[in-house]
């Protein structure tokens, strides 16, 4: 290191400076957004469409995050003999709630009458979740053929042998299934809740990777341009000609599908979503002067990529991603439609659809599936528009 | 000319303002004044002082309705036309008022012939269609001195120089015999011998057609050559109005005695016989290979720079002149090894050319550059002190970030900028604050040799001086070497103690500034040097269209 790193003496008094300096001190906080970022948040807020699509879409997924403690067919908390017992997290025997026959071992059925009453002679008691059905309990006490409608909607006739053999005056004391059940007897408004988590979580997942997997590779290509450009436009390019759809069904088929598998299978085309946005951006970026100045002062590719370029290219990718997910979420519900998607049995909104198409005759499982989808996807829409006027720098509102 | 007359344009008490976010700004504040029939009306002030603003009203052009007039009557021909309605106002644009943008490179649609582009204009006013037009679109063209008018018909915009394209756009704006033209500084943008060109062109046509013209400009030279009368606007009011010899012989106003005083003092640094070579080149070139056909064979080269040799010795200014694409520019990054070439380049006495990224890292802390464009050359998502620092995180990566603070600061003292601001947002700043920002980036390093890349073009004329006179002050005070890039004579004049003109990538005429500018050998620096400080055109063939 050389004298020139240490301080110079403070220097004599200037010669030139501009009449206008008088800007007052900066108020330095991680708290207070820079300008930019507070007027794209205005400018997001002035779409009250979206703003308003934002929080329900947030409320919603936050309520989803926690639907075991909603729609569940284990209590949150079950007093039994003085001791405490939180089911929704631990895994219990029925040896604990006094059962000594051979089944003693195996776990619990809450829903049981018998586990109920030997809790309920000790002097326990069991607070349940609002829905006493998860995504997979079968409900034994249909009135009619599965799939059954809505216990709000059942006749007196329809529900006698039930009401009847548990010893209720009507239908209205049975237990509800709110949305009704499907032809599994599983309730639809448990099915809803898990499916929308699961479709929301997945869409997310997907976006998030193969944005980063997109934005790495739009930004090799745009920043170093020339062969490297060529030779990975030709790729995607034989790469997106892949009929994407016939090749997911000849893998899901060959391989067990799962969360997991689906979203690596996804991911092998989705990637490419964001590559052109990103490697034009670059592109258009590499000439700027402040890179010519970056590449003067001696900073490395990756840094000036970094630090100077990918800012940039940020505001075409987050305009883009809440259009991405709401794709993401319909590849999912497609697959699941079709009979490709998530194992059987999963609570999915594919397959609820898929039910709703295949018994005509109960138009709840149609309707709710429609709704929930139109919903989901209506939302995500809006939102995207939302950040689309907040990232527009042209943008003005009255 | 009448003056008794009614005036032509009648601009009364016009305010205007923006409303954004909630906030109004004004950026006009009752300002009054009117234009005569066949009268050049010069509009002057520093960028943001209104004077497009107030122009842009003229035409009903700005963003309605995020901007509105509190104040104030236009009345064009008797007619008031801001209660114009929009089919009206569509009827006068085009038609009796046109107008002309700085930017030639953006103000055509690149995806339009020029005959498409003027035919446009011909069609919706006059309604002239076919050959009619066509006959029409080649007069105009001939009219705005375009060579060989019936091949340019076919031509996109990209595929014409800059000079050429706002001929295209005069040729478009005088389409239907406008009675006010209106010029946004078209001239901003070009070189000085082009701007002589148009300058000429404007003048020329306005004395045959007898239209009015209202020119908005910041350059005083410009005013004084070309028009009759001058307003004087400063933060959106006009400070001072009247006849040109009045108001050059007798300024009233503090503004306009500032304004008038701000032409850049020749003052160069000493040419130092003596003294080190900082940066010498021997035949130095950059040839851009032309590929042709399926297997992209190089069938020529474009020679930016053709064998170029210079010497830069310790404390002296070396000033590159030319034209643009002379080929200034490409040397500037050639010699900083920013864009390939071949031959030698020798910087402090030890070769670089052809080392390898890791290897010119420790010549970059003794090499900067400044850029032209104070606007693109600061990262919009970085703030100051990033930006200044950027450079110490590289070569001085052992700083602690209390002393590397300690150095911005140090450097935006010596640039002359309140310190206070370094956590602002380069948008934050004027054009004249972003370059000294720029400057501060590069000087933090404490380099020897510094290439100025026409660091002053892009500034108003009193930013400009004040820019001049920190880069004296600076390069005495640390004993700086410069290599100062520009097309514009006067700036070279003020700093460069010896000179180089470029022409096609080729050194015409070398030697002492002063001998050069007493003494021009060659007919192209005679050219420069005319447009330059007279605004004349040269002769035919001297210097490119």
């Amino acid at each position: 290191m050389d004298d020139r790193t240490k301080l110079a003496p403070p220097a004599p008094p200037q010669p030139a400076t501009l009449p206008s300096q008088d800007m007052a001190p900066p108020v330095v906080s991680l708290l207070t957004p820079s300008p930019i970022n507070r007027r794209r948040w205005e400018n997001f807020k002035a779409n009250r469409r979206g703003f308003w699509s934002l929080w329900i879409f947030l409320a919603l997924f936050t309520v989803s995050l926690f639907a075991e403690f909603i729609a569940n067919d284990r209590p949150f908390l079950v007093k039994y003999d003085g001791h405490l017992f939180f089911p929704t997290l631990f895994d219990y025997t029925q040896a604990d709630f006094g059962v000594t026959d051979e089944l003693a071992g195996s776990a619990p059925d809450y829903r049981d009458p018998y586990l109920q009453q030997l809790i309920a002679e000790k002097g326990g008691s069991i607070v349940w979740p609002p829905i006493r059905y998860s995504y997979d309990t079968h409900n034994l006490d249909l009135p009619t053929p599965a799939p059954s409608p809505p216990t709000w909607m059942l006749t007196e006739d329809q529900c006698r042998p039930v009401v009847e053999r548990k010893g209720l005056k009507s239908c209205r004391d049975l237990e509800y299934n709110w949305l009704g059940t499907d032809d599994q007897g599983f309730d639809v408004l448990a099915r809803v809740i898990y499916g929308f988590r699961i479709s929301v979580l997945f869409g997310l997942t997907l976006t998030i990777i193969s944005s980063i997997i997109g934005v790495a590779a739009g930004a090799v290509q745009g920043y170093f341009g020339g062969w490297t450009d060529l030779l990975f436009q030709r790729f995607i390019e034989i790469w997106t000609s892949i009929p994407e759809l016939y090749l997911l069904l000849i893998i899901s088929s060959v391989l067990v599908p799962g969360f997991f598998v689906l979203l690596g299978i996804l991911l092998l085309f989705s990637w490419v979503s964001l590559v052109g946005l990103v490697r034009a951006e670059f592109l258009r970026g590499r000439n700027f002067e402040y890179i010519q100045a970056a590449r003067a002062l001696g900073v490395a590719n990756r840094v000036i990529m970094f630090r100077h370029l990918l800012p940039n290219a940020m505001v075409a990718t987050m305009t883009f991603l809440p259009f991405i997910l709401s794709s993401s979420v319909m590849t999912l519900t497609a697959l699941d439609f079709l009979g490709f998607g998530l194992p059987p049995g999963s609570a999915s909104l594919g397959e609820m659809l898929k039910q709703g198409k295949d018994n005509i005759q109960a138009p709840w499982l149609g309707i709710t599936a429609f709704v929930t989808v139109a919903t989901m996807l209506s939302l995500l829409i809006f939102i995207g528009e939302a950040v689309r006027d907040a990232f527009d720098p042209r943008k003005t509102f009255r | 000319m009448d003056a008794t007359a009614a005036p032509l344009l009648q601009i009364n008490d016009l305010s205007v303002a923006f409303r954004q976010g909630g906030r109004e700004t004004l950026a006009v504040d009752r300002v009054s004044f009117d234009i005569r029939r066949g009268e050049t009306l010069a509009l002057v002030g520093e960028s943001g002082s209104g004077k497009s603003v107030t122009a842009l009203s003229v035409m009903k052009l700005l963003p309605y309705p995020s901007a509105h007039h509190p104040s104030g009557v236009i009345r064009f021909k008797g007619r008031d036309l801001l209660q114009l309605r929009p089919r009206e106002m569509r009827q006068v644009r085009g038609k009796d008022i046109t107008i002309i943008f700085q930017e030639p490179m953006t103000s055509l649609n690149p995806l339009h012939t020029i005959e498409a582009q003027i035919g446009e204009i011909l069609l919706l006013h006059a309604g002239l269609t076919g050959m009619a037009a066509r006959e029409r679109i080649l007069e105009l063209l001939t009219e705005v001195g375009i060579p060989e008018p019936r091949t340019r018909l076919s031509s996109y915009p990209h595929q014409l120089s800059g000079g050429q394209r706002q001929r295209v756009m005069i040729a478009m704006a005088l389409a239907n015999e406008p009675d006010l033209l209106i010029a946004d500084e078209p001239t901003t943008a070009l070189d000085v011998t082009v701007q002589a060109q148009i300058l000429k062109l404007l003048k020329d046509l306005q004395a045959r057609l007898g239209m009015a013209m209202l020119f908005i400009t910041h350059d005083l030279g410009i005013v004084r050559k070309l028009a009759e009368r001058v307003c004087v606007m400063k933060s959106g009011n006009i400070v001072e109005q009247g006849a040109i010899e009045k108001v050059f012989r007798a300024p009233e106003h503090a503004y306009t005695r500032a304004l008038i005083a701000a032409e850049p003092h020749p003052d160069p640094a000493p040419v130092q016989p003596g003294a080190p070579i900082v940066m010498e080149t021997d035949d130095l070139k950059v040839w851009f290979p032309v590929k042709r056909g399926l297997l992209r064979r190089v069938v020529g080269h474009i020679k930016a720079v053709d064998g170029v040799r210079i010497a830069v010795r310790q404390g002296e200014t070396l000033g590159v002149v030319g034209e643009s694409g002379s080929g200034k520019t490409t040397l500037g990054l050639a010699i900083l090894r920013l864009v390939s070439s071949q031959g030698r380049i020798v910087f402090l006495g030890k070769p670089i050319t052809g080392l390898k990224f890791r290897d010119m890292l420790p010549f970059r802390r003794d090499m900067q550059i400044v850029f032209q464009d104070p606007y693109g050359s600061l990262s919009p998502r970085m703030s100051v002190s990033d930006i200044v620092e950027e450079g110490l995180r590289v070569h001085a990566p052992k700083l602690s970030k209390a002393e590397r603070d300690q150095r911005v600061i140090q450097a935006l003292a010596d640039v002359g900028l309140d310190t206070d601001t370094r956590f602002r947002y380069p948008h934050e700043f004027s054009g004249g604050q972003r370059q000294r920002i720029a400057l501060a980036r590069a000087l933090v390093l404490e380099p020897t040799f510094v290439v100025l890349d026409e660091p002053t073009s892009a500034l108003d004329m009193l930013i400009q001086s004040q820019m001049v006179d920190l880069l004296r002050a600076l390069q005495k005070r640390r004993n700086l070497t410069y290599l100062f890039i520009s097309h514009d004579l006067r700036v070279v004049a003020a700093l460069a103690s010896r000179l180089v003109v470029m022409r096609a990538g080729k050194i015409v005429e070398e030697g002492p500034a002063a001998d050069l500018f007493a003494r021009p050998q060659s007919e192209y620096t005679r050219a420069l040097l005319a447009a330059a400080f007279k605004l004349e055109t040269a002769p035919e063939g001297v210097v490119a269209e």
